[in-house]
């Protein structure tokens, strides 16, 4: 990635962004063509990608995004889908939205790797470990286990029901419709799927992510911080030790959460109804 | 007298079978061949039939729910390439996908079969057309 920024800001030494306005910025991909995506999520994907993360220690707002915040976990993303070539575009889709990616061929493997297989039983914790799916994403119409079975399982377990599923579905029928929501469906999306979409999705998931956190209380957000200032020690990349990371900055998602989501995207409050009328609207 | 009745229930029966249609001169043409040395013929000869039309029937039962199976998964292979075509956004194969998968539902066959084709040679158009245009 190379940042042409302007203004402000020593842009020859990468290692120590200390005021980089990034509205001035201009982000080439590897090949040379501008990125169609979000700034954003371009920096965070881009850097998350090469390896490491420079931490902008700028509590600036940059177009609406408080960049300080980007240190939270990377939403971890379930996608299952039968055919080939929609879950390299869904798989896709993701990343380029900043997700983590596990896709998986069918309801079974994505039982499996969830660890609610009868077959193959996996102590899978709620905790912390690396395979906490934070959303899971479905076709509808696969052979052996639909989409809505899936859901279905996923409902019924006690570890997992709180994650939320999302449907898609090239046929847009109302009545599948309903009883995907009913069943507990955070979203019904159309295919072939759109990045504004899988944006909308990862959105109010990281939304609902950090308000969970949140009601965690005080002492979930220091052994964040605790959990933050451990890796950043641990890294090392060419970028100095963000020494200057305060810890007020850490408190700052509540402020900016509203300002996080793309102006196309409704509120993240919106019932999964509310978001579907929308989508068919469009 | 009793002999007599079952005679005319006989005769009443055979008569209604010509005039319901059930029969023809042919089922005549079968009774004429029966004499002394061939008193059951026509009997003889319908057990056969019944027999072997039993079993022709059952045969023509599983074909058809092949038939079925078979349309039903051609249904689901269309359905498939249909999902990736929209995927890719390759707009005339999917268009014609679609038109396949309509004729498909109403159960003709020769329209089925021309569908397939028109949507082979979409694909196999636009294949010709991406793949140097990839490589170049």
């Amino acid at each position: 990635v190379v940042i042409y920024a302007a203004g402000s800001g020593d842009v020859s030494d990468l290692t120590a962004p200390s005021s980089i306005d990034l509205r001035s910025v201009s982000l080439l991909d590897s090949d040379h063509s501008l990125a169609q995506v979000s700034l954003f999520d371009s920096v965070v994907s881009e850097m998350a990608r090469n390896g490491g993360v420079a931490w902008m220690r700028t509590t600036e707002k940059i177009g609406g995004y408080d960049l300080s915040t980007s240190d939270t976990e990377e939403v971890h993303v379930l996608a299952v889908d039968d055919s080939l070539v929609d879950r390299k575009v869904i798989e896709r889709l993701l990343r380029i939205s900043s997700c983590k990616v596990t896709a998986v061929d069918s309801g079974r493997r994505a039982l499996q790797y969830l660890g609610l297989d009868e077959e193959i039983q996996k102590k899978e914790t709620n905790g912390f470990d690396g395979l906490k799916v934070d959303l899971i994403i479905t076709d509808y119409c696969m052979p052996g286990m639909t989409g809505y079975e899936l859901l279905k399982k996923v409902k019924e377990s006690s570890a997992f029901r709180e994650i939320p599923v999302v449907i898609m579905s090239s046929e847009n029928v109302i009545a599948r419709i309903d009883r995907c929501l009913e069943e507990g469906a955070e979203d019904f999306i159309v295919k072939p799927v759109k990045l504004s979409d899988v944006k909308r999705i990862i959105d109010y998931t990281t939304t609902e992510l950090r308000e969970g956190e949140q009601r965690e209380g005080a002492r979930a957000k220091r052994r964040g911080i605790n959990k933050r200032k451990q890796r950043e020690g641990d890294d090392d990349l060419s970028s100095s030790p963000p020494s200057t990371l305060s810890s007020s900055t850490s408190s700052s998602p509540s402020s900016s959460i509203q300002s996080a989501t793309a102006p196309s995207s409704p509120s993240t409050l919106d019932s999964p109804t509310r978001r579907l009328k929308m989508t068919s609207s469009e | 007298m009793e002999s007599k009745h079952v005679h005319q229930q006989i005769a009443a029966m055979r008569q209604s079978f010509f005039d319901e249609e059930v029969l023809d001169e042919f089922f005549s043409q079968l009774e004429q061949l029966e004499d002394q040395n061939n008193p059951n013929f026509v009997e003889e000869v319908f057990t056969m039939y019944f027999r072997d039309s039993t079993t022709l029937l059952e045969t023509v039962e599983q074909a058809m729910k092949t038939i079925s199976i078979t349309l039903a998964k051609l249904d689901k292979i269309l359905h498939q390439l249909k999902g990736s075509s929209a995927s890719v956004g390759a707009k005339k194969v999917l268009n014609e996908i679609n038109k396949t998968r309509q004729v498909l539902e109403k159960g003709n066959l020769e329209g089925t079969k021309a569908g397939i084709w028109e949507m082979r040679k979409e694909y196999e158009s636009l294949k010709a057309k991406l793949e140097p245009y990839f490589q170049v």
